[in-house]
């Protein structure tokens, strides 16, 4: 069963239309990189697979869930997926340890002991075990988005969706944050990634998106897409993105 | 000019009886004024409906008139009111203070708490709800402690406030710290001895407030 699957999928915000039928799906293990110019709607198709946005026509199924489908339980659906910000979006009166802890406490209703093993576990995989009783504003952003990796996978979803995890931060921390989902994807994690890390998707996607204006207008293997660019937009928008 | 010590040390144990009054009234007036301002508060972030339209005159007249006024209309207007209503209605002068105090101090704290509410980073909020986390868990476990904590230096200011504001009762006449020194001036003529004594006292009273909210502060790392 495919992963993610998107039947003429519509959404507005007032009479603008931001995702216009659009049909897509994912499998299971894909690692899927998108780009496109801003506006064109890619935090938007993040936010509407964990029903932060509401879809307005059409269907999409996480999981073979619908997120249109009144049985569907909303909370149900959001632990399929983690998510990861641009702006790391961190709980700042949480240490490390306890911004990892919330999902699995919380949503999964897991006991404290629990909890913790999970959050132990997952920062030494990001690396930071050892600032596990750090609060948000002593960590560096490269090491706050590792947290909020780290946050996500705590709720053991079966996809995880990037939006921008490095445009927040300076180029010399962007390697750590990079590293840790090149790992994700190398374990076999299905991957939903808004990028402009070009290196990025040439080693570790599996496919590419190329989002304008509401549509996908490219879906193609990233090194054929970035050697033979399809249209003389998505050069354009290479060659803005490399400058 | 002449100027007494012992008058001050006669008048002391007066005074202390009014400012006695003047604590209670302040705890009563910001402990009622807390529990209408977090829930009055939390109705405005979150906008609900039919209450935001009556909360909206509550604030407007409490901040739109002078606290004089309000305690003189609980204190004399109401039991009246209550009467064309065919209602007895008694209540002392330190009831109608603290109830007055509550009501004033809650429209403030209404804006405080609103305030604060709204200042959580809309991306925190779509992060613990893209966790899986229920609405009424977001607000415990997120927006609550976030604003909570922003809350606590406009909060303490408002209790300073509300102290010094419990002075103006005088008019309503119920004894506390003000009108304690009042009288007695009435008495001796002492006007500089008392009305210095009344100052050092309201003094020490708000400097202990401001240290225990500076506390809670520390305590807290305010976000
Ligand atoms: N909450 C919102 N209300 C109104 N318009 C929005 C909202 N969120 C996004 N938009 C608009 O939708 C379009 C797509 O936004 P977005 O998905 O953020 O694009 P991208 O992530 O590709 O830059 C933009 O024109 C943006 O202004
Ligand atoms: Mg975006």
């Amino acid at each position: 069963m495919s992963m993610i699957e998107c039947r003429q999928m519509t959404k507005r915000f007032g009479d603008h239309t931001v995702l216009d039928r659009i049909d897509l799906t994912v499998d299971a293990g894909e690692v899927v990189v998108i780009v496109g110019a801003s506006g064109s709607g890619k935090s938007t198709f993040l936010r509407c697979v964990n029903m932060l946005e509401r879809i307005d026509e059409g269907d999409l199924l996480v999981d073979g869930k619908s997120v249109r489908q009144r049985s569907t339980n909303v909370r149900t659906l959001r632990l399929e997926a983690g998510m990861v910000f641009q702006q790391f979006n961190l709980f700042p009166h949480m240490t490390a340890r306890q911004n990892v802890m919330l999902g699995p406490r919380k949503a999964r209703g897991y006991s404290r002991a629990k909890a913790g093993e999970i959050a132990d576990r997952l920062l030494e995989r990001v690396g930071l075990v050892d600032r596990a009783g750090y609060f948000p504003d002593a960590l560096s952003g490269g090491q706050q988005q590792r947290v909020a990796i780290a946050r996500a996978l705590a709720i053991n979803p079966k996809l995880m969706m990037f939006d921008e995890p490095t445009s927040a931060l300076d180029p010399e921390l962007r390697g750590e944050v990079l590293e840790v989902m090149r790992g994700l994807a190398e374990e076999g994690m299905t991957m939903l990634i808004v990028t402009h890390e070009v290196h990025f998707a040439l080693e570790a996607a599996t496919r590419l998106l190329f989002m304008d204006d509401a549509h996908i207008v490219h879906d193609g293997d990233p090194r054929e897409m970035f050697e033979n660019p399809p249209s003389e937009r998505f050069r354009d928008f290479l060659r803005h993105v490399r400058e | 000019m002449n100027f007494s010590w012992d008058v001050i040390w006669a008048s002391v144990p007066q005074l202390l009886q009014g400012a006695e009054l003047t604590a209670y009234i302040t705890l009563l007036g910001i402990g009622g004024g807390m529990v209408i301002g977090t829930l009055s508060g939390l109705a405005l972030a979150f906008q609900v409906p039919l209450l935001r339209w009556v909360l909206f005159v509550y604030v407007s007249v409490i901040r739109g008139t002078p606290i004089v006024v309000q305690a003189m209309f609980i204190y004399f207007a109401v039991p009246m009111i209550a009467l064309g209503f065919g209602t007895q209605l008694t209540f002392s002068a330190f009831t109608a203070a603290s109830v007055c105090l509550a009501l004033n101090a809650g429209a403030y704290i209404t804006e405080i708490i609103r305030g604060a509410v709204l200042s959580v980073n809309r991306g925190l909020i779509d992060a613990a709800l893209a966790l899986g986390l229920s609405r009424r868990q977001v607000l415990a476990d997120v927006v609550g402690p976030i604003a909570f904590r922003r809350s606590v230096p406009p909060l303490g200011n408002q209790f300073i406030i509300s102290l010094k504001d419990s002075a103006l009762f005088i008019v309503i006449g119920v004894g506390e710290l003000a009108q304690q020194g009042d009288r007695l001036v009435a008495e001796t003529g002492r006007a500089i001895e008392v009305w210095t004594t009344v100052g050092v006292i309201y003094l020490a009273m708000t400097f202990t407030l401001a240290m225990i909210m500076k506390l809670i502060e520390k305590r807290m790392r305010i976000l």
